[in-house]
């Protein structure tokens, strides 16, 4: 079995303990980067290892940490930030990690903290996820009496201060300058960029915003180094990757697999296939906001540039796959029915354009639509593109329309035509 | 107004803040917690203590669906609705915890048992559809398995 | 300056703009919302999309938000680009999905931003067949009406009221489209900017509510330029009369004075005028016993004929809220040494004294802008944002500019409003505030004394010496003061605009000559400072110009020798002196004549009263603190015999056989023989154009070329047209016919510009936006620069206050409602206006054994009151306040000691 540095050590059916996962290697790289490495070494290596965010937009860690004012006249307050508020409709990999590898977020949290100089860390962690609230304040306990935390770590003169900051909802909050936001007691608005966060974040400082998933890579990249981490993948794109499948197959699940592997591997072999009785029809790869792929892209491997080539976006790695029996419009309307929900109500086009969208969609599904709608629901797709709004929500609300109206076009107009939907 | 347990708990929340307001959310939980919702005048004893108007409390706690600003029943009910547990039937089950519940989304049960929400999705796809009642994530739900988790909560 | 493309041309630009500033200067029309030229770009409306190109290559180009693009070197964009035009029609189209259309009956119809800015994309036709949400409106108070269900979601309100204006009970609630902007709860608008919500809302959610009462249409108003009337400030405005009513009153822009605002005080103060205090009518008491009657203008003219013969001994009492005009014209119909200035001595004192200081000392008086653009301030003795409110909101911006550094190393462009937000973190630059009482700016600032206003004084001298370097001024006081004063000193040496702001406030002429010495000693430092007095009413300064004779003068006058007659213009004296002693001087003549607009303590004693016009229905020149000579134009004729002042001076000038009763026939008549008799007020000519002047030979009409149903106006009478009258004192026409252009910038009556129908087509009016007006701001400044080494400094440094052990030092208290004479005759305005009271601070309530609430009674020599008492916060021990201008007959002259028991049983 291929390597698993970010599940392999995962019990799931006991619960997670410092001892064991220091056993397996867990907080090695700590020790290693702050009694040996500095500040730009650990930037360095994480660099090298052309680890990119598993947020959704892939942007590379190590290029974004190097934008951090690193020298003399930088403020002395910076932050370092967990991005664990998954809220995307069809992701559930954070949670997984988070509930039974806490300590290895924890040390990618302390690590990534060490490479920007910050001297303080929060996880930024939605309030659903009670369990991994649980089993991070223990971790962080745990952390804390073994002085992996809180002042001079392991004598080596760095400090950190580490927290867990529980949201109250709204997927907005997610999106890492809303984030910003909201942690400030503020209401969860984007802000503008520029300035970006890594010079002018939390409280107008320095401050990174990662995903779990990139800051668990962190510590086995430190360990290991940036070419071990190469070799993990299948591709271009450096190592692993949590992918899920969830809809009516066998069996939905989260695994760590190599970068790379396909969707048709994931699909059949992982997920076991389309349940019985039911058809592929087609997958929306990454979360909610990726666009539809089909039958023909199976074999497209899950990377970054690979997806982006069929037309989509590897996104979260987190599949959705919708069968014969299940209404495309629906689908889809439940898609944006979820984002014009969850805007944050700053810009026109979100605040109002979603809405609208899921009335024609709502119409559509009960047999009210109307000739034209469909062109509408396009031209809307179009409006809502990135540029036209204040931030990545709606632009992403509408990627698994625009290709839903080209690969489903049909269902449209059958449902128009016969004024009701057919799967009812 | 406040309990001196609920006074406390805001006060770790807020300790070590640079910025007071930075524990507002925390803050409301506290009260939420204890009380099930924030009405209008524990939001302004609690404004009054994070150096917050009125105003300004409410527009970020006005902000976020699960803090609760109008009185909810005993228990919470998250139906997740999204993209995954919608594929997996979630309309069906809506409409089953509907009739069981005599109240449709947003509603409060006539006997003050449940409140009835919606969710961004709870993260549990591979064992859609799914809900959360109060603290607890309930996953694979049929029609049965929810008549067996209502019948939990009293 | 930079080179940008606009459709393929090039365009020159300054540096430092973002687009949408950029191209509105250049005259192109581009739809914004969440876009204000003073509270700058956020990006949230997504209107103003233009498209970008990155360079001629390319032509598919990206769409982008003009307004948070910056216009630099190169930037080539296109306005018209079909995409980017279609883009634009769609956040119209969305705006419009919730929007209820009810134009017909909304009180924003025909001056409404959005109505504009839909005509203008193009959006004309509704493809959404859906529900639209409602909203619960709120109740906000008096003043500003809430409708929310019209709300665009501009974010323009919050950004207003909260970032701009510093208010903290507005705010936006919920999220998604539903996304609600109110208070917390019903309840009063809290800040005393709140008015300028219904010039910043595009559309009809915030509107003016005492307008709404009468229910007219904004083209069926007729309008002029005003100057506000309610403070020293000289703030420019709009004002709208329909139906011999005036109905509202709007910002008129001038940038060197209040730019995009103004206070609530100066926007709702205006129901005075039409007041059911107003003197509509001559009156006559024919004995000495007996009653007021009305008389006609005819009649009163030929009852004054009998009195003012030659030769007759006639004193004049001239008014600081009344007009050069009026006030010269009284002076020339009495003698010079025969007008006094209706102002008690020791507040001409400090009068004279700020007149000295500006005129003579090295550091120019600060125009509201220079305030705006200060890096660094000082206070003394003002409670600024009761006392002159509009400063305030300029003292806030100028709290902006040292941290703007922040930003700007950043590489975060100013007008990037949000950003400069989050790297700014709420820091401000230095604002010193020595002050009597906690006032409202504390919550700004960065040092904060509360003292008596001598050890206000000490403190400027102080903060004087301490820039000199000990050369002069006061050894400091130890402890607190000393390092405030320190504190201060650096920071205003540090900067680069160093503003010093005093004023009449706390009653000392020692804190006038501190704060005058502060910024001679930042002037010989070689900063550019500049020093700002706040004197208390509309032409106090103007006034103190003409004359230095005050009121205690005024009374000697009389009681040396026999007078006959004393004409009093526009003042209550019972505001002014002490009752008796008012009445005493009353006695003393054998006719008291009072010109008038209001009932007042004064007009009730008058042997003959004549019903003066207000500002709405005069012309007239004043002076504001700045020294500013600003021209106000009458917006529409008065009833029946109510006259301008003047005019009855001339007349009465007539019956005394004096030459300017002839002359006189217009005001410029008037403004030209001041400007003669007074070098002073040499230049009062050029602060608007004359009576002849005509453009194209047209007129400037007051009513808009859209004004309805004028025919039918009297039709119930008449069905012929009325002949609109003729306007003798300025080139404006009372009709709609006359040059449609843009007007001079001293005659702007109303913004309007083709296709540009709300108060945002005041772009098309400035040379560029946010800037200077085309042809320059109006107003002319009366005083020079004067020198470093002036005669006025010498004085002496008060010694340190002692509180007494039994009596207290009583100082006024202001109150932005209230503390001003004509708007406390606006029933909004007196309904928001504290009554009497005595405030005392906490240690005193502790030592007195009193709470708030408890009654006490108050003596001053000869004067004693039960009065209320409300907790002041920051009075220091030993000293007391009082309600300016909101205190019976009598209670004057502050600062002066005081006793004070609690009453028992009360
Ligand atoms: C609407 C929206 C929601 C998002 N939600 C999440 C989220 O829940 N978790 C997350 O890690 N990133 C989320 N992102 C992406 C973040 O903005 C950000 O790119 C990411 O946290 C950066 O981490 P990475 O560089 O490690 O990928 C969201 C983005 C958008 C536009
Ligand atoms: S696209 Fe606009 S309204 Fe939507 S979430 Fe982003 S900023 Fe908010
Ligand atoms: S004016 Fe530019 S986005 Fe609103």
């Amino acid at each position: 079995m291929a390597e698993r540095p970010l599940t392999g050590s995962i019990r799931p059916e006991v619960a997670p303990d410092i001892s064991a996962y220091e056993s397996a290697g867990g907080y090695e790289a700590l020790r290693k980067a702050v009694k040996g490495m500095s500040h730009q070494d650990v930037q360095k290596v994480v660099t090298d290892s052309n680890l990119r965010g598993r947020g959704g937009a892939g942007f590379p860690t190590g290029q974004k940490w190097s934008f951090v004012p690193m020298d003399e006249a930088a403020p002395r307050e910076k932050y370092f930030i967990v991005n664990a508020d998954e809220m995307e409709p069809g992701t559930f990999k954070d949670r997984l990690l988070l509930e039974c590898n806490p300590h290895q977020v924890i040390e990618g949290a302390i690590l990534g903290a060490y490479a920007i100089g910050a001297s303080r860390a929060y996880i930024f962690l939605r309030w659903e996820y009670r369990l991994a609230e649980k089993r991070l304040e223990q971790a962080m306990a745990e952390a804390r009496e073994r002085n992996y935390l809180g002042k001079n770590i392991l004598g080596s003169g760095f400090s950190l201060d580490l927290r867990i900051h529980t949201s109250a909802g709204r997927y907005i909050c997610g999106e890492e300058t809303a984030l910003l936001s909201a942690m400030e007691g503020r209401r969860a608005v984007p802000r503008a960029k520029p300035p970006f966060p890594q010079v002018c974040g939390l409280w107008g400082r320095p401050t990174i915003v990662n995903n779990t998933e990139t800051v668990a890579n962190i510590p086995p990249i430190i360990r290991n180094g940036p070419s071990w981490f190469h070799g993990l993948s299948h591709t271009g794109d450096a190592g692993t990757k949590m992918y899920g499948v969830s809809g009516r197959v066998g069996r939905p699940g989260v695994w760590e697999l190599p970068m790379g592997t396909t969707m048709r591997e994931l699909l059949e072999e992982h997920a076991g296939g389309m349940r019985d009785g039911y058809r592929f029809r087609g997958l929306i790869p990454g979360g909610a906001s990726t666009d539809f792929l089909v039958e023909e892209h199976l074999d497209v491997q899950m990377d970054y540039s690979s997806v982006q080539k069929a037309g989509s976006r590897l996104g979260t790695g987190m599949m959705i796959i919708l069968d014969d029996k299940t209404c495309p419009v629906g689908m889809i309307n439940s898609i944006i029915r979820f984002m014009a929900r969850e805007s944050c109500g700053w810009c026109t086009p979100c605040r109002e354009g979603l809405p609208w969208l899921e009335k024609v969609l709502r119409a559509i599904e009960t047999g009210d639509g109307r000739p034209g709608d469909i062109e509408l629901l396009g031209e809307h797709a179009r409006l809502l593109g990135p540029g036209n709004t204040y931030c990545a929500l709606a632009p992403g609300a509408v990627e698994p329309l625009q290709s839903g109206i080209r690969y489903f076009r049909e269902d449209f107009e059958r449902h128009i035509r016969d004024k009701r939907c057919p799967w009812r | 107004m406040l309990t001196d347990d609920e006074r406390l708990a805001i006060e770790r929340e807020v300790e070590d803040c640079a910025h007071k307001r930075e524990a507002c959310v925390g803050a409301l939980r506290v009260i939420q917690r204890s009380r099930g919702w924030v009405s209008d005048d524990h939001l302004r004893v609690l404004a009054d203590m994070l150096d917050m108007t009125p105003e300004e409390l409410d527009s970020v706690a006005t902000f976020y669906p699960l803090i609760f600003r109008r009185p909810v029943g005993r228990h919470v009910i998250l139906v997740c609705d999204s993209a995954s547990c919608w594929v997996m039937g979630y309309e069906d089950l809506l409409r089953h915890l509907q009739s069981r519940l005599g109240v449709g989304l947003g509603g409060t049960t006539s006997d003050g048992r449940f409140t009835f929400l919606p969710v961004a999705c709870l993260g549990a796809c591979d064992h859609a559809p799914s809900m959360m009642v109060d603290d607890e994530l309930h996953m694979d739900l049929t029609k049965e398995k929810i008549n067996d988790i209502l019948q939990r909560y009293a | 300056m930079a080179t940008i493309f606009i459709d393929n041309a090039p365009y020159t630009v300054k540096d430092g703009q973002n687009l949408l500033h950029a191209c509105l200067s250049l005259g192109f029309n581009i739809p914004y919302f969440c876009w204000h030229p003073a509270l700058h770009s956020v990006g949230a409306c997504r209107q103003c999309a233009v498209k970008q190109f990155r360079d001629e290559q390319d032509t598919r180009g990206k769409i982008v938000m003009s307004c948070m693009t910056p216009a630099a070197e190169g930037t080539r964009i296109s306005i018209d680009d079909p995409d980017v035009k279609r883009f634009r029609r769609s956040v119209i189209e969305w705006l419009m999905t919730n929007h209820p259309h009810d134009c017909p009956v909304c009180d924003e119809g025909g001056e409404c931003h959005l109505q504009d800015m839909t005509v203008m994309t193009g959006h004309d036709y509704r493809r959404f067949r859906f529900r639209k949400r409602t909203y619960r409106n709120q109740h906000l108070g008096p003043l500003v009406n809430h409708e929310m269900n019209r709300c665009i979601q501009c974010y323009r309100c919050v950004r207003f009221y909260r970032d701009y204006a510093g208010g903290r009970d507005l705010d936006v609630f919920a999220s998604h489209n539903h996304v609600f902007f109110g208070r917390h709860a019903d309840g009063v608008l809290d800040n005393e900017f709140s008015g300028n919500l219904v010039e910043v809302c595009p559309t009809g959610v915030f509107t003016d509510k005492t307008f709404k009462e009468h229910s007219t249409r904004k083209w069926d108003l007729q309008t002029a330029p005003t100057v506000c009337v309610h403070c020293g400030l000289g703030c420019n405005t709009i004002a709208g009369e329909r139906y011999g009513s005036l109905r509202r009153i709007l910002n008129r822009y001038n940038h060197e004075v209040n730019g995009y605002f103004i206070c609530d005080r100066g926007r709702f103060g205006y129901g005075f005028v039409n007041s059911g205090e107003r003197i509509r009518t001559p009156m006559v008491r024919r004995s000495k016993a007996g009653k007021m009657e009305p008389i006609s203008k005819e009649d009163v003219l030929k009852h004054l004929e009998g009195m003012l013969y030659f030769g007759a001994r006639v004193i004049g009492i001239g008014s600081p809220r009344a007009s050069l005009e009026s006030n010269f014209s009284l002076m020339t119909l009495v003698g010079r040494e025969h007008f006094f200035a209706g102002i008690p001595e020791q507040e001409q004192g400090l009068i004279g004294r700020i007149v000295d200081m500006l005129s003579e000392g090295p550091a120019p008086a600060a125009s509201l802008k220079d305030a705006e653009e200060a890096d660094a301030v000082l206070v003394l003795g003002e409670d600024i944002a009761n006392s002159a409110p509009r400063l305030s909101l300029s003292l806030r911006q100028a709290a902006l500019n040292k941290p703007m550094e922040i930003a700007r190393k950043m590489r975060i462009p100013e007008w990037s409003d949000a950003a400069v937000r989050t790297a700014l973190q709420g820091q401000r630059g230095p604002l010193f505030l020595a002050t009597t009482a906690v006032t409202k700016l504390e919550e700004i600032a960065s040092g904060v004394v509360h003292a008596a206003p001598d050890d206000i004084a000490r403190m400027g001298f102080g903060v004087a010496r301490e820039i000199e370097g000990g050369a002069r001024g006061a050894a400091l006081p130890a402890g607190e003061m000393s390092s405030f004063a320190r504190a201060a000193a650096d920071a205003l040496k540090n900067a680069e605009r160093p503003l010093v702001v005093a004023g009449t406030g706390c009653g000392s002429e020692a804190v006038i000559r501190a704060a005058a010495q502060a910024a001679r000693a930042l002037c010989s430092a070689g900063k550019e400072a500049r020093l700002l007095y706040i004197v208390p009413e509309c032409n106090t300064l103007g006034l103190g110009l003409m004359t230095r004779k005050h009121l205690g003068d005024a009374f000697r006058a009389a009681g040396a020798g026999p007078a006959d007659i004393v004409i009093i213009l526009e003042n209550d004296l019972f505001r002014r002196a002490d009752e008796t002693q008012v009445k005493e001087f009353f006695r003393g003549f054998r006719q008291v004549i009072v010109v008038d607009q209001v009932r007042t303590g004064t007009t009730r004693v008058a042997d003959v009263l004549l019903p003066a016009c207000t500002f709405a229905e005069s012309q007239g020149t004043y002076v504001s603190s700045e020294g500013r000579a600003q021209r106000s134009f009458k917006v529409y004729l008065p009833e029946g015999d109510i006259r301008e002042s003047w005019r009855w001076m001339a007349d009465m000038a007539e019956i005394a056989g004096r030459p300017e009763g002839k002359a006189w026939r217009n005001i410029d008549h008037v403004v030209k023989a001041l400007a003669e008799a007074m070098p002073v007020f040499e230049g009062i000519g050029h602060a608007a154009p004359q009576a002849g002047f005509r453009v194209n030979g047209l007129r400037i009409p007051r009513q808009s070329h859209r004004a309805s149903g004028r025919t039918a106006v009297s039709a119930d009478m008449d069905v012929h047209e009325p002949k609109p009258p003729v306007d003798s004192d300025s080139a404006f026409s009372f009709s709609m016919e006359g040059y449609e252009g843009m007007p001079p910038p001293a005659l702007i009556q109303r913004y309007w510009s083709p296709g540009w129908n709300s108060v945002q087509a005041l772009n098309k009016f400035q040379e560029e936006v946010a800037g200077p007006l085309r042809g320059g701001d109006p107003g002319v400044r009366l005083l020079a620069q004067g020198s470093l080494e002036s005669p006025a400094y010498s004085g002496e440094i008060p010694p340190p206050f002692a509180a007494r052990e039994d009596s207290w030092l009583l100082v006024p208290l202001y109150h932005i409602f209230g503390s001003d004479e004509l708007s406390t005759f606006s029933p909004v305005i007196a309904g928001l206006a504290p009554g009497p009271y005595i405030g005392i601070g906490e240690a005193d309530m502790k030592r007195l054994g009193i709470s708030e609430g408890d009654a006490v009674v108050v003596t001053l020599p000869g004067l004693s009151r039960v009065l209320p008492v409300k907790k002041i916060a920051g009075l220091p021990q030993g000293i007391a306040g009082m309600p300016a201008g909101l205190m019976p007959a009598g209670w004057i002259g502050l600062p002066a000691w005081a006793e004070m028991v609690k009453k028992n049983g009360g």
